[in-house]
């Protein structure tokens, strides 16, 4: 476990066997350690807390990682994701959309990119006049531009516009946006904000857009929660999640006590209302929230997605995130904790986007090219600082520190390991796969499942034991290679009918295949262990009948009880189905230490269990 | 593994010889059995009041009983009305809808009657002891019981052949009362007092076991939906009636003047449509999650008429299409 991985570590009563130390993690796993000897435990917690919160830079693991690649092949990993080919493959620039170099050195907006895509009618002028009656100078700047219909999703932060200030650039820069869609005579302004707060930051001299001076726009509010109460959902939702022995009563009202599919379901209708508007109505969107980089970062890539089915590829994806969160300023330090600092700058805001995606792909399975373990490892990764992509709050901190020269990008490691991460239901000419997605809208609450993937991902016994992807995926190539070899065959069929030998016994080697599909014959991979199925915990008190009437109570099945009557764990050479599967999910009832899957990449430093 | 309906111990303890020679028989010296009650302690002992009970440990020494209580009834079918209802709600706020959706109690009762029968199932795999199993009237939670458990026990009734067998052994043959039990399914506003949707909710459970076992089931949803569909109102004679008795040739004269389901699913053309494109047999025990987290709400079946299946529909046609063409 990565130190980065660390969240909190708490010390909890000693008992007789030790001092136990709880580590909760990054990626949801808890881990439990029991030290025998209190000043021990102590030693051990105290380094742990300076181990997880690093001081520098140069104290992250991206810095001393090294996969063995040689300079060049670090740079071609760097280059895996180009933005400016994306936008060209947007169709810019072009007759309405240019690029700017108007920020070249980071001198109108710090936490933007070097390169910006604005309308062809906005002036340097006009940008950076713009720029100045913004929050943090995060004037509007393209996002997505659709060639179909010429609509676009622009983003910025928000205008500094208290109750009554004006700017006559930034006036001018909406209207250049508009302009830039000759189809429509509007365009959205969208604040992704609930009405109250926007309204507040009005007395700090911020706010919103007045539709009396902007000419032309349409102002509509979301209403997602800001970075506090999504840090406060996700900890009560894993509240729920350390629950012991939850009745399915506990379980649902502590998922709804915490909020967080209500806020999953708010961003997501966020970006289908924007999906809608550039695909349905063929209208440009601003979308803002405060400064631009959580909540709008959150909703256009959601649109995007939905929009535009290159997204949904697995390279699609990369470029996506390195457009909308890497390039825009997102501030992956202050939200993630790579560094220590201001634990109310931290949030799941990237969480709660991954987490839109998994549950498009519930509702959309043959639509993505890749699978859930590509969600689940790409969020590993935002935590682990294992790779430099991301590092700092922004391109401009992030070139200062030469991240592309000192360490390796992730995309560049999972692209080599993407046969783990197709999803085999994928087919690019699926009708499910092109054009633009339609989820659902209204009614839909129950679209929303709890992601036990990945809030319980390191609780083996919640998951089922073979993963269909897997399964799918081996027999889609196997079929691959048996139509290959079919081929040579009837190549070589051919040759010889050709060549008229008088022996005529061709003998087309009959493989077996069920041998090679590993997987489906292998029955002891799918050896399973009950949990404990009993509500009451009183335990059993001897073998022998009780005396008198009462009540008998829980079975509850010792470890030393399982494993002698259990001939199918000896057998299982399947790593995951030992013995401390069983009894306790949660270390703080029992003390187990969940049991890790074997991960793909096992020569690096970091175990990625499914 | 066995089932009855509740020993008439009454008020005064009655005793029956025959029945305890029975149960004697069925253990070997020196072992031990379990009894499986699924009323809670309390209420099978308030049944002594009007002529049934529990089984004394002094006159079944070798047997220990377990309580587990699942619902049956009445509330089970209010459960099932208002989870209904919830789903049908377009009103409701996401705010709002786990709470609702808790209040239906639907998948407690799912939890519920897959923890008794993994419980069941320990009780013989772990165990190695004999189980009886019964509540009242041993029509009900008796049958839900002993047919899970043999989900999760037997391969052979993971097949879609063996499914079927068991359905006619454990539920039908055992004399479920499907005239009275499946009469108006949740919108009716009659609520007929024998009305409870107890085969329901064993469908309900061999699909969760289906999602956490997706290999492990010769058939796959689509045949459960039909299970679901003729229980409730079928052109087949198989789920008419109320036991055996009703059936050939007495009163309805069923097996002469109807079709079978099962003929009809049996056929070729239709087998395939209820085939898992995924099963591959399973020999062992396929112990279930109860966990909360692991218990889905069928969507399948709760939303079948709300939303589109058309995308879930596209990915099973594709699993199939994966799997032919290997």
């Amino acid at each position: 476990v990565l130190h980065s991985q660390i969240s909190s570590i708490e010390k909890q009563a000693t008992t007789a066997t030790g001092c136990p130390l709880l580590i909760r993690c990054k990626n949801f796993q808890v881990i439990q350690l029991v030290i025998p000897q209190e000043r021990d435990c102590h030693d051990v917690y105290i380094s742990l807390i300076r181990l997880a919160r690093p001081v520098k830079y140069e104290e992250l693991y991206c810095f001393s990682f090294n996969p063995k690649l040689d300079k060049e092949e670090r740079e071609q990993g760097w280059k895996l994701v180009d933005l400016n080919e994306e936008y060209n493959r947007m169709g810019i620039p072009n007759n309405y959309w240019q690029i700017s170099d108007v920020n070249r050195d980071y001198g109108v907006c710090d936490s933007y990119p070097t390169e910006v895509y604005v309308p062809k009618s906005a002036t340097a002028h006009i940008i950076v006049g713009s720029s100045k009656f913004r929050s943090r100078r995060r004037f509007p700047a393209l996002s997505y531009y659709c060639k179909d219909n010429n609509a676009s999703i622009c983003r910025s932060s928000q205008p500094l516009s208290g109750f009554s200030a004006r700017c006559l650039e930034d006036e001018q820069m909406l209207q250049a946006i508009r302009k830039a869609n000759p189809g429509s005579d509007f365009i959205y302004v969208v604040d992704t904000r609930p009405k109250l707060n926007a309204m507040a930051n009005r007395a700090a001299g911020k706010g919103y857009e007045n539709e009396d001076n902007y000419s032309n726009i349409k102002f509509q509010f979301i209403g997602i929660e800001n970075i506090h109460v999504m840090r406060n959902s996700l900890q009560k939702m894993l509240e729920v999640c350390e629950l012991k022995s939850p009745s399915m009563s506990d379980f649902l009202w502590g998922l709804e006590n915490s909020g967080w599919l209500k806020h999953i379901k708010a961003i997501m209708d966020a970006g289908i209302f924007i999906a809608k508007a550039v695909a349905e109505e063929g209208v440009s969107v601003l979308v803002h929230c405060s400064d631009g980089w959580d909540r709008t970062a959150q909703v256009c890539s959601v649109a995007s997605l939905l929009l535009d089915p290159y997204y949904r590829t697995m390279k699609g994806f990369m470029v996506l995130i390195e457009k909308d969160w890497v390039s825009f300023g997102h501030k992956f330090n202050h939200r993630y904790g790579n560094l220590d600092g201001d634990p109310k700058e931290i949030s799941p805001v990237i969480d709660q986007f991954i987490e839109c995606v998994w549950q498009l792909m519930e509702q959309f399975p043959c639509a993505f090219e890749f699978n859930e373990r590509f969600l689940i490892h790409i969020q590993h990764h935002i935590y682990s600082c294992q790779f430099g992509n991301f590092l700092c709050n922004s391109q401009k901190e992030r070139r200062e520190l030469k991240i592309q020269e000192r360490t390796y990008s992730l995309w560049a490691h999972l692209w080599k390991n993407r046969c783990d991460y197709l999803n085999p239901l994928y087919r690019s000419d699926h009708s499910q796969t092109q054009g633009t997605l339609h989820p659902q809208m209204a009614p839909c609450n129950f679209l929303y499942k709890f992601w036990s993937g990945m809030y319980n991902r390191f609780e083996k016994g919640l998951h089922p034991r073979q993963s269909v992807t897997d399964y799918l995926m081996a027999v889609k190539e196997e079929t691959q290679q048996l139509e290959e070899e079919l081929e040579v065959l009837g190549e070589r069929l051919a040759n010889l009918q050709k060549s008229q030998l008088n022996d005529n016994k061709v003998k087309s080697k009959q493989q077996d295949r069920s041998k090679q599909l590993g997987l489906s014959t292998s029955n002891n991979s799918l050896a399973n262990t009950p949990q404990e199925y009993s509500n009451d915990l009183k335990s059993f008190p001897s073998r022998s009948p009780s005396q008198g009437d009462e009540e008998d109570s829980a079975l509850i099945l010792t470890q030393d009880n399982l494993k002698s009557s259990d001939p199918d764990l000896s057998a299982n050479s399947d790593q995951e189905s030992g013995v401390e599967d069983l009894s306790c999910r949660s270390p703080s009832g029992g003390g187990c230490l969940p049991s890790e899957d074997s991960g793909k990449d096992s020569d690096e430093a970091v175990f990625l269990a499914v | 593994m066995l089932r009855s309906s509740q020993p008439l111990t009454g008020p005064n303890r009655k005793r029956c010889r025959e029945d305890e020679m029975l149960l004697g028989t069925i253990l070997d010296e020196g072992e031990r059995g379990f009894i499986i009650d699924t009323r809670s302690a309390q209420a099978a002992k308030q049944a002594r009041m009007t002529g049934g009970g529990t089984e004394p440990k002094s006159s079944y020494p070798q047997w220990r009983r377990l309580h587990r209580p699942l619902e049956r009834g009445r509330p089970l079918q209010e459960s099932f009305i208002k989870l209904v209802e919830a789903c049908n709600d377009t009103s409701i706020n996401m705010d709002r809808w786990l709470s609702r959706l808790e209040s239906c109690r639907w998948l407690s009762h799912v939890k519920a009657a897959l923890s008794t029968a993994c419980l069941a199932a320990q009780c013989m795999d772990r165990e190695e002891a004999s189980v009886l199993v019964h509540g009242a009237e041993g029509t009900d939670t008796t049958l839900l019981v002993t047919a899970l458990a043999q989900v999760i026990l037997d391969p052979s009734c993971r097949t879609l052949e063996g499914f079927q067998g068991l359905l006619e052994r454990e539920w039908i043959e055992a004399g479920h009362p499907f005239h009275l039990r499946c009469a108006r399914s949740a919108y009716s506003h009659a609520r007929l007092k024998q009305e409870a949707p107890l085969f329901l909710l064993f469908l309900d459970c061999v699909w969760q076991l289906s999602r956490q076992f997706p290999f492990s089931l010769e058939f796959g949803e689509c045949l459960l939906l039909t299970l679901f569909d003729n229980a409730y109102a079928s052109a087949y004679g198989t789920f008419l009636c109320n036991n055996e008795k009703e059936r050939p040739p007495c009163l309805c004269k069923v097996r002469e003047s109807t079709h079978s389901l099962w003929a009809w699913l049996n056929q070729p053309g239709e087998k395939k449509k209820y085939l898992n494109p995924l099963y591959s047999h399973n020999a062992l025990v396929i112990w279930p999650s109860v966990e909360p987290q692991s218990i889905q709400l069928w969507q399948g079946l709760f939303f079948r008429w709300v939303r589109s299946s058309q995308y879930l529909d596209e990915a099973w046609a594709e699993t199939q299409r994966l799997v032919e063409d290997n």
